[in-house]
């Protein structure tokens, strides 16, 4: 990986949008991870990897506040989270969306009127153009209109995430966090997700935090790629520097029967 | 940090048949309005010709100034103008494509007259009715076959689960069905002294506190708690595994949800309830009896033998015989709206609600019934 430089003058300058370090979180006796340092970079997608129960959604979680932390600082924007006052962290929060592994949408709402949550509450927005960005994130996300007056209920696994995504993204956030957003979808929807993804980190200029075990997104759309494990970051950057590490864990993922798979 | 935070405006220039809009400013969702308004403002201006939109200075742009802005294109060219985007740089010219105007059909639902509502609601309501009627008849059916089922193979009873159930409805419902019988054994008593004490028979409170609280209160008191108490929860538990699945998960497995989940839960009631029926018999009768030694001079003793005189065992009985009743009515009532919860949260609640209304509805009701009845058998 190209060694990031701190002097905004130089071509190889990239805004640190989430700076993690030192980051300690446990649960009774039990420590989850410890100095866990991780830079997530403005514009990028960052991926990432780590075997079941390492603690990948805690990490998330973690950034995001649900799960109180033991030591260490968390920044995002450049702004410590630990010092915000509440107006400011609430400001802040507006400024990224989550798609949870399971959607995590209000079952008492149509998917329409679960979009339209966050604007409800953060936007002076007419009636009609309430409707029409609704319907836009929604067709964004690759659902059909149809879909939009229906309860959660009666979503199938992949409509859920598709749905999630678009309540995740109506407010334009400049970071969204993907808890394995592929996970459940057929490979041809997985792969539209993807290139969906591709397509608003683009045009809206995203950073994607996206947690997930599915390599062809990690080829297809990763900038960047982090594995945790032992409750560290063990290795961070780009697919071939995971390609060529010699971490155990990693070889037997990138290397394995499913990566040659993949991969040719 | 501080930004600077330009509200969207736009210059708008005309040049003879072709009408130039310079847009300035961050044409995003926290200037929904002034964005909107802009746009409307320009598509109500403009009259013939051609709409150059140039976008070189817009600062920033977002999927809601997109679709505002590509929105007004279609707009202008329905009034006949021809109107194009100059300027945009590549990111927002992706965010155009992107975002691509086009009409939603938004459906509206209908509203019909507030009297057709109405009248539709009652109806509906009639017909729910019914059909809680009919399902739970056969509901009741079910139950009585896998409660068959178990008595004719007794290895399939599942004695761990019904004594968890009696430990959660009787053992931990104990504790406040005593304390509130013994304060209405109480008050009834007070009330009875008070009034009694105008026709000089106080004596007779004691009378009034047995016969009441054995025949009447005891039952009806336990009944409601337990409803509330353990028939919301009851409600909640198997509605939460029907909206998870988990209902679905015993199914293939080849286990009844009746069986499994619902007569355990059904036998620890039809146990509790008398049990705790009991409890609050006595308590109420202990709070009648502390009321009137010390509100109406009456001691222990002379209490203990008006009662004696007083009641029968048929008037204990009486109540009694009422608890298994009443203990079906609330589990199965409970268990069949648990089995309707569907897949929201809110319909969770709605039936956790209903089941507790009509629990303690149908727990009166029937009381009713049974009053009449052993009226009409002068039992």
């Amino acid at each position: 990986m190209a060694p990031q430089s701190s002097d905004p003058a130089s071509p190889n300058f990239r805004e640190t949008i989430i700076r993690v370090r030192g980051l300690e979180v446990g649960f009774g006796t039990k420590t989850v991870m410890k100095d866990l340092d991780l830079d997530v970079y403005r514009g990028e997608i960052l991926g990432f990897v780590g075997p079941s129960g390492s603690g990948k959604s805690v990490l998330t979680r973690t950034i995001l506040g649900l799960v109180p932390k033991r030591a260490g600082t968390i920044e995002v924007f450049g702004e410590n989270l630990d010092d915000l006052p509440p107006e400011e962290h609430r400001r802040l929060e507006r400024r990224w969306g989550v798609l949870f592994q399971h959607g995590a949408l209000f079952s008492a709402l149509t998917v329409k009127q679960n979009v339209q949550v966050p604007m409800r509450e953060y936007l002076d927005l007419s009636d009609r153009l309430l409707d029409e960005l609704a319907m836009l994130k929604i067709e964004m996300v690759g659902l059909k209109p149809d879909a939009a007056d229906k309860m959660p209920s009666d979503l199938s696994g992949g409509m859920i995430k598709r749905a999630a995504l678009a309540r995740a993204l109506s407010l334009d956030p400049e970071i969204v966090f993907l808890d394995e957003p592929t996970s459940g979808l057929d490979p041809i929807g997985a792969g539209d997700f993807d290139e969906l993804i591709a397509t608003l980190q683009k045009t809206l200029g995203l950073t994607v935090f996206m947690v997930t075990h599915d390599l062809d997104s990690l080829h297809s759309v990763c900038d960047r790629v982090a594995a945790l494990g032992d409750g560290k970051v063990i290795a961070a950057g780009p697919i071939e520097t995971m390609l060529a590490s010699e971490h155990p864990w990693l070889r037997s993922y990138f290397h394995g029967k499913r990566a040659r798979a993949v991969m040719g | 940090m501080p930004e600077i935070d330009p509200e969207p405006t736009c210059e708008i220039e005309d040049g003879g048949g072709t009408v130039r809009v310079r847009l300035n400013g961050r044409w995003t969702a926290t200037h929904a309005s002034a964005v909107e308004k802009n746009m409307a403002d320009l598509v109500a201006q403009a009259e013939g010709g051609r709409v150059i939109l140039d976008l070189s200075s817009v600062s920033r742009l977002d999927t809601l100034g997109a679709w505002v802005l590509d929105r007004t294109r279609h707009e202008l060219g329905d009034k006949g103008l021809s109107a194009d985007f100059t300027g945009a740089r590549d990111e927002h010219r992706i965010l155009l494509d992107e975002v691509a105007y086009r009409g939603f059909q938004t459906s509206q639902p209908q509203k019909p007259g507030t009297i057709v509502d109405f009248l539709a609601d009652i109806g509906r309501s009639v017909v729910g009715v019914g059909k809680d009627f009919a399902q739970g008849t056969s509901f009741f059916g079910e139950i009585v076959s896998a409660l068959v089922k178990v008595a004719l193979n007794p290895p399939r009873f599942r004695v761990p689960a019904v004594t968890h159930q009696l430990e959660q409805i009787a053992y931990r419902g104990a504790p406040i069905i005593a304390l509130i019988s013994f304060l209405v054994g109480a008050i009834v008593a007070q009330q009875g002294i008070f009034q009694l004490q105008k026709f000089g028979a106080i004596a007779f409170v004691v009378d009034l506190i047995g016969i009441l609280v054995l025949r009447e209160l005891g039952v009806l008191l336990t009944s409601i708690m337990v409803a509330g108490r353990s028939g919301s929860a009851f409600t909640a538990e198997i509605g939460s595994m029907k909206m998870r699945e988990e209902i679905d998960a015993l199914r293939v497995m080849g286990l009844d949800p009746v069986e499994v989940l619902i007569v355990p839960r059904i036998l620890a009631l039809l146990i509790g309830l008398p049990l705790l029926t009991f409890i609050s018999n006595i308590s109420a009768l202990l709070g009648g009896a502390v009321v009137t030694m010390t509100y109406g001079g009456i001691s222990l003793d002379i209490f203990l033998v008006r009662l004696q005189q007083a009641i029968a065992f048929s008037t204990f009985m009486v109540g009694m015989i009422k608890a298994p009743f009443m203990a079906l009515i609330i589990g199965l009532i409970a268990s069949l709206e648990g089995m309707a919860v569907q897949g929201s949260a809110e319909s969770l609640g709605r039936q956790v609600t209903s089941s507790v209304v009509k629990a303690i509805f149908m727990v009166i009701v029937v009381d009713g019934i049974f009053a009449m009845f052993f009226a009409a058998i002068r039992y």
